[in-house]
């Protein structure tokens, strides 16, 4: 996570940034913040022109509730070993730490796609970029207009979350068929909690709380790797797919920022092997 | 409804004098800032059915004072410093008692945000016992959000928080009169209180109940709901919804409950057939649209906050 902690402290310096600062609603690459990032975490590395040929992202216009906004990243592509995306970024230009998510996928992945929820703290962009096999870079991004009011990324029911945490759900969405990309669905019970500065207000205080690390695994291999922290909604959800043979186990293990670990193990012909409790891993 | 109108520029010099800011010209939006009395010594001021704009300066919740024979309890302050002050100026030019409680109903701006004008009253700030760390959690976020849509009339609000927490039930003696203050479990959000006042029968409901507003659900939906059941068994005369215009009780809150069950089943059938989050708030509920002002605004949130309710009961 030492990528995500870098970012996370050009954040704080932005913070305060006015929302100019963010950019114009139509290019992406005005963005002051993005430009900060493109040089911290990908070095300025050139994108390719054709990106929508790769990737697309799918977001609302606005982020109706901004602790939940769907978005989708679809791969234009099934992965073969000739042709695939091996990383995906998930970057939210006006978050406190704009790199949401990091995304890894292999060949068993059979798609580069991922559903999961985000939340959204001003108007801002929210991109995708994807690397492909070969090393080469692509960029999409939308424009998310924040809600007024209301709305806030904050949970709804801290004290809920915290009673439910670690309870986690997996499942297959589509009827498994061997040789081919099928979609399955973790939801992982969980605060995914920002956390609180001792508030000078009413002098509250919380410690930061999320999920850092998701893997699942089809027969013990990688098909989805995910390193996340709190811009990611409040009981992170991912939907991705992978490619089953006949039979096998899909698991799922989730390490959270204070080390406390949870996993669940299912048939990929629908019934569940195992859950397990959240521990604690040996510092 | 002799007070059915006070002007806040009609109001006497004395009183202007005690205003720490009262100098500024407040917007053209609280000029006129009517309240109006459905039992004796209760006051209400219906806000705009609008999301807050500049043009009507935040003035947009339902607020309300009630009169003891020894103090005033204000319920909700507004959405912004200005609509404060206006809503203090209007309890001067009824009562010169005390302010000794601000109640909030919850944390939602445009019921807060004008606390400070009553901060030099030195009341009892009242609020859920959750409501502490929402205003935490949120405060900044809504400061923003409020800064940036409103600009300059948003000067001087800022939360203040409550000195006083409910975790069930307070009352709180105005002199003469008790006003029974209710905290529930998670409905509209985690910190909601109702207000009831025994000697009219008026009862506020905070945003537990929405009339011709569209319902918000910022809590729980199932909380919602069983908030209504649970309030229908009250005994009031007169109930006022933060939003919207009081009605007969419990019918006022009928609609609302419709909306909400038809939500429920909506989101829970989506679920059901295994629609995205995504997909569901494309077509759940839009029979709803014309019921309501402000569909547009709310619904597709309803959805989604329904979604990530439900899909943990499957």
């Amino acid at each position: 996570m030492k990528v995500v902690c870098s970012v996370l402290a050009v954040g704080v310096l932005l913070a305060s940034t006015s929302a100019l600062a963010r950019g114009s609603e139509t290019d992406p690459n005005q963005s002051e913040i993005w430009n900060k990032v493109h040089a911290s975490l990908f070095q300025g590395a050139r994108f390719e022109t054709n990106a929508d040929q790769v990737i697309a992202l799918e977001t609302p216009v606005r982020a109706e509730d901004a602790s939940v906004v769907p978005i989708a990243i679809r791969a234009r592509f099934a992965q073969s070993p000739e042709r695939r995306i091996d990383k995906v970024w998930l970057i939210v230009d006006g978050n406190p730490s704009p790199l949401a998510a990091e995304f890894q996928f292999t060949p068993d992945s059979g798609r580069a796609d991922i559903e999961t929820r985000i939340r959204i703290e001003e108007y801002s962009f929210v991109r995708a970029i994807a690397r492909t096999g070969d090393g080469k870079m692509y960029m999409v991004a939308n424009y998310v207009k924040a809600s007024g009011g209301c709305s806030a990324p904050a949970g709804k029911d801290p004290a809920v979350a915290k009673a439910n945490l670690g309870k986690m759900r997996l499942r297959v969405e589509e009827k498994p068929v061997a040789g081919k990309p099928v979609l399955a669905q973790l939801m992982v019970s969980h605060p995914n909690d920002t956390g609180l500065a001792m508030d000078q207000l009413t002098r509250m205080y919380a410690p930061p709380h999320f999920v850092r690390r998701v893997e699942v695994r089809y027969d013990s291999k990688p098909v989805m790797t995910a390193d996340v922290d709190f811009s990611i909604s409040e009981n992170p959800n991912f939907r991705f797919y992978f490619t089953p043979r006949e039979g096998g186990e899909l698991e799922a293990s989730v390490v959270d920022n204070q080390e406390l670990k949870f996993s669940t193990v299912m048939k990929v012909d629908g019934s569940r092997v195992a859950s397990a409790q959240p521990e604690r891993t040996p510092q | 409804m002799q007070f059915a109108r006070l002007l806040h520029c009609a109001l006497p010099a004395i009183v202007l004098l005690s205003l720490p800011c009262a100098a500024a010209e407040p917007p053209a939006a609280l000029r006129e800032f009517a309240v109006e009395t459905p039992a004796p010594g209760v006051y209400i001021h219906y806000g705009r059915v609008q999301i807050m704009t500049p043009e009507n300066a935040g003035d947009i919740a339902n607020v309300g004072f009630v009169v003891g024979e020894r103090c005033v309890a204000v319920v909700d302050t507004g959405g912004t410093y200005a609509v404060g002050q206006a809503l203090r100026g209007a309890i001067r030019s009824v009562t010169d008692k005390p302010v000794c409680f601000v109640i909030n109903t919850h944390v939602h701006p445009d019921h807060v945000f004008g606390n400070r004008a009553f901060v030099d009253d030195r009341p009892e700030f009242v609020g859920h016992a959750h409501l502490p760390e929402a205003m935490a959690r949120r405060g900044p976020n809504y400061l923003n959000a409020l800064r940036r849509d409103l600009g300059s009339v948003a000067d001087g609000s800022e939360l203040v928080a409550p000195t006083r927490t409910v975790t069930q039930t307070l009352a709180l003696d105005l002199g003469g009169r008790t006003l029974s203050v209710r905290a529930w479990p998670t409905a509209h959000t985690d910190q909601d209180l109702t207000v009831y006042d025994s000697t009219s029968g008026v009862l506020f409901l905070g945003d537990l109940v929405f009339e011709r507003h569209i319902p918000v659900v910022d809590g729980k939906l199932r909380g919602m709901l069983a908030a209504l059941g649970e309030l229908k068994k009250l005994p009031a005369k007169v109930a006022i919804p933060g939003h919207g215009r009081a009605a007969s009780w419990p019918a006022v809150l009928l609609a609302e409950q419709r909306y909400l069950e038809r939500l429920l089943v909506g989101v829970k059938k989506a679920i059901a057939e295994r629609r995205t989050l995504a997909q569901a708030v494309q077509t759940v509920g839009e029979e709803e649209r014309n019921e309501w002002a402000l569909f547009d605004e709310f619904h597709r949130r309803n959805v989604t906050a329904a979604y990530a309710e439900l899909e943990w009961e499957e």
